[in-house]
């Protein structure tokens, strides 16, 4: 049986994650390290992450049976975590209120992100306005013109938005500039992290956070059918909505794991972002080993998808681990199937889902006939739309 | 783990130390502004007195480095300069300088996707003497730096005013032809120095370690190399060229003698110190 108890001391996923990052980071990293090893089992720190996740956050979302769309697929019962429902729209906020406790414990006055669609970023501004920290965001130029109710829903908030013009100017440029400020700014500011990805510890304590997910889809599936799910569907750009699904299941193997990358406009045209489902390789990006999208050279290569939040050349190592494993299966998404999911679900049960949830959507509705009647299959719906709302009316020729 | 302290960087730091000079590195980005530049630049830069040089790996994603390096690598990467043609210039090189030790500066990725072993076996044939992966810590160095041994190359790695004593001895353990202290917090080509806290820091490297001390990050001209070859045995100076490089890249065939020129006072300033 597998040991599903990862990562290891030095924050290893069988031979992915670590910390592979320059000198100067290791010592704030150690910090954190430790810091988060000292407060995680804390009773106080604990009461008051729980008592953010309720009163603050709105926890817990339901899950929700999503009867029409079950009807209209013919096949297992779909069940939608709403995480949708949360404050800010997304399951971000799991992890920045909980991350906001750790930097306020390591008596840090400046917090930093790095986002792509947005989401993350409003997450972060949004606990750092109600610890009074301030706050900068750096989002790829490209996103901030795909994403712009965000980029003004943060300005709001009183974060700094810069945007990024290096590489592709997408999620990875921000996350460079990001570790630049931070090692440049290492002693009064905290980097909160928005995914699964990273240097140890990120990958863990984000998935920790995050992981109340699947805690509590685990006693919603007893009450809503009564067993555990057949299978459950996430998106994953860095991976965070999915770990914080998958975590509480690894050890229940007989319940399938899919996460779904995007495909973008097909694997066949190069313009995707299919690091576990496509050509990506073992390599090492931004503090850890995974697997990337890179040229025979190592160059890190761009990235396509409609949604901002899945468009990322590296992933989470634990989706590395559990993809070498067969724990988890990977599987892609293009842009139009993800499309229609979203007008779908919009039509159908009267939620408007985030472009990067749609791609999980969209796959649950090839899964749902192959499994069949008797089957239930929980899709985490990581986001809400309405920031995509404007990028799809532009796409789809309707003037708003 | 040491490697053997045989080989060109051990030779080079046992003469300056034998003549009583400072250790003079040059950093440069193979392929920037464009791969038939690179390799007059490097001659040039060991006649203006560089005893070792820096020669840094193209990437895409250079997180550890400032604004100027990334457009470096940019300029670099559009002509797609990759790491086999690195060691291309770096085997051109050799075919007439068979003394200035080389120490690679990249990240790790492109040495992973084109497989350590490979790498590792390809560097040494080409001439290279040393290895320095940005993001390879030591937590993680030990089958790097065993493969790289195994192939006769040395380990460079990074120190930081961050790190920890119990760290220091750590990475001596697998250090190999310099320890490389990186004087600021922050990216390449930032700000200013703080000499104290400098000295202070290589002093106590110095405590740990039998190897020769570089200090990097931070110095842009004759005056602060001066200033820090003080306490260190050498210097590294990298942005304060790519700048000049930068400023300069249309016209590549003047390159060589204007980093010459660059490089020439830093030299009589680190001479001037004797």
């Amino acid at each position: 049986m597998t040991d599903f108890a990862v990562p290891d001391a030095g924050g290893h996923f069988g031979a992915y994650g670590g910390r592979f990052v320059a000198e100067t980071l290791i010592e704030p990293l150690r910090q954190l390290e430790d810091a988060y090893a000292r407060l995680k089992d804390d009773s106080a720190f604990k009461a008051e992450l729980e008592r953010d996740l309720h009163d603050y956050v709105g926890r817990p979302s339901p899950l929700y049976f999503a009867e029409r769309l079950t009807k209209a697929w013919g096949g297992a019962r779909i069940y939608l975590k709403r995480e949708d429902l949360n404050h800010t729209g997304a399951h971000k906020i799991n992890n920045t209120v909980g991350q906001a406790l750790l930097a306020r414990a390591l008596g840090k006055t400046r917090i930093i992100a790095e986002t792509g669609a947005g989401q993350h970023g409003v997450a972060t501004a949004t606990v750092a306005a109600r610890l009074g920290l301030k706050c900068v965001v750096y989002m790829g130029s490209e996103d901030v013109a795909r994403q712009s109710p965000n980029v003004y829903r943060m300005k709001l908030l009183g974060a700094e938005v810069r945007p990024v013009d290096s590489g592709s100017r997408t999620l990875k440029d921000a996350l460079n500039e990001a570790l630049r400020d931070w090692v440049t700014n290492v002693d009064d500011t905290y980097y909160l992290i928005g995914t699964v990805a990273g240097p140890h510890p990120y990958p863990m304590i984000v998935r920790d956070f995050n992981a109340v997910v699947g805690r509590e889809v685990l006693q919603q599936a007893q009450a809503a059918f009564g067993r555990l799910p057949d299978a459950l569907v996430a998106c994953v750009g860095g991976g965070s909505n999915a770990m914080g699904l998958f975590h509480a299941f690894l050890p229940h193997e007989d319940v399938a794991l899919y996460g779904v990358e995007a495909g973008g406009e097909g694997l066949a045209s190069g313009h995707h972002a299919a690091r576990l489902s496509g050509p990506g390789r073992p390599g090492v990006l931004h503090g850890n080993r995974t697997y990337v999208l890179a040229d025979d050279n190592g160059q890190i290569l761009g990235t396509h998808s409609i949604s901002a939040g899945l468009d990322y050349p590296g992933v989470g190592p634990e989706h590395a681990w559990l993809k070498d494993i067969g724990r988890a299966h990977y599987v892609a998404i293009t842009d139009n199937e993800a499309l229609a999911a979203f007008h779908e679900l919009s039509l159908v049960e009267g939620i408007i889902p985030a472009l990067e949830s749609s791609h999980a959507v969209a796959y649950a509705k090839k899964l749902a006939p192959q499994l069949g009647l008797d089957k239930n299959i929980v899709v985490n719906l990581s986001g809400r739309g309405d920031k995509d709302i404007f990028a799809i009316a532009e796409r789809e020729g309707v003037k708003l | 783990m040491n490697a053997p302290q045989t080989g060109r960087l051990a030779a080079t730091f046992a003469r300056l130390q034998a003549s009583g000079r400072k250790g003079l590195i040059p950093y440069l980005t193979a392929g920037d502004p464009t791969p038939a530049a690179t390799v007059p630049i490097m001659h040039a830069l060991v006649t203006a007195g560089a005893d070792v040089l820096e020669f840094g790996v193209p990437f895409s994603d250079p997180m550890a480095d400032g604004p100027v390096i990334q457009r470096a690598c940019e300029r670099a990467l559009s002509h797609h300069t990759g790491l086999w043609d690195v060691l291309d210039m770096v085997a051109e090189f050799r075919r007439t300088d068979t003394t200035t030790p080389i120490v690679l500066m990249g990240y790790l990725n492109p040495v992973v996707i084109c497989g350590v072993e490979a790498f590792a076996q390809r560097a040494a044939q080409a001439g290279v003497d040393g290895v320095l992966s940005v993001d390879l810590a030591v937590e993680e160095a030990a089958d790097f730096v065993s493969t790289f041994r195994t192939a006769g190359l040395d380990s460079v790695f990074l120190l930081a005013p961050t790190s920890a004593d119990a760290r220091v001895t750590a990475v001596n353990e697998y250090a190999g032809g310099f320890l490389y202290y990186v004087s600021l917090k922050g990216v390449t080509g930032a700000a200013t120095i703080d000499l104290d806290d400098v000295e202070k820091h290589v002093g106590r490297i110095r405590a740990r370690t039998k190897l020769p001390i570089a200090v990097g990050f931070g110095i842009r001209d004759a005056r602060s190399a001066a200033a820090v070859a003080r306490v260190a045995d050498a210097v590294v100076v990298g942005s304060a060229l790519v700048a000049e490089i930068e400023a300069h890249r249309d016209d590549v065939a003047g390159l060589p003698s204007r980093l010459a020129a660059k490089l020439a006072p830093m030299r009589a300033a680190l001479d001037s110190l004797k």
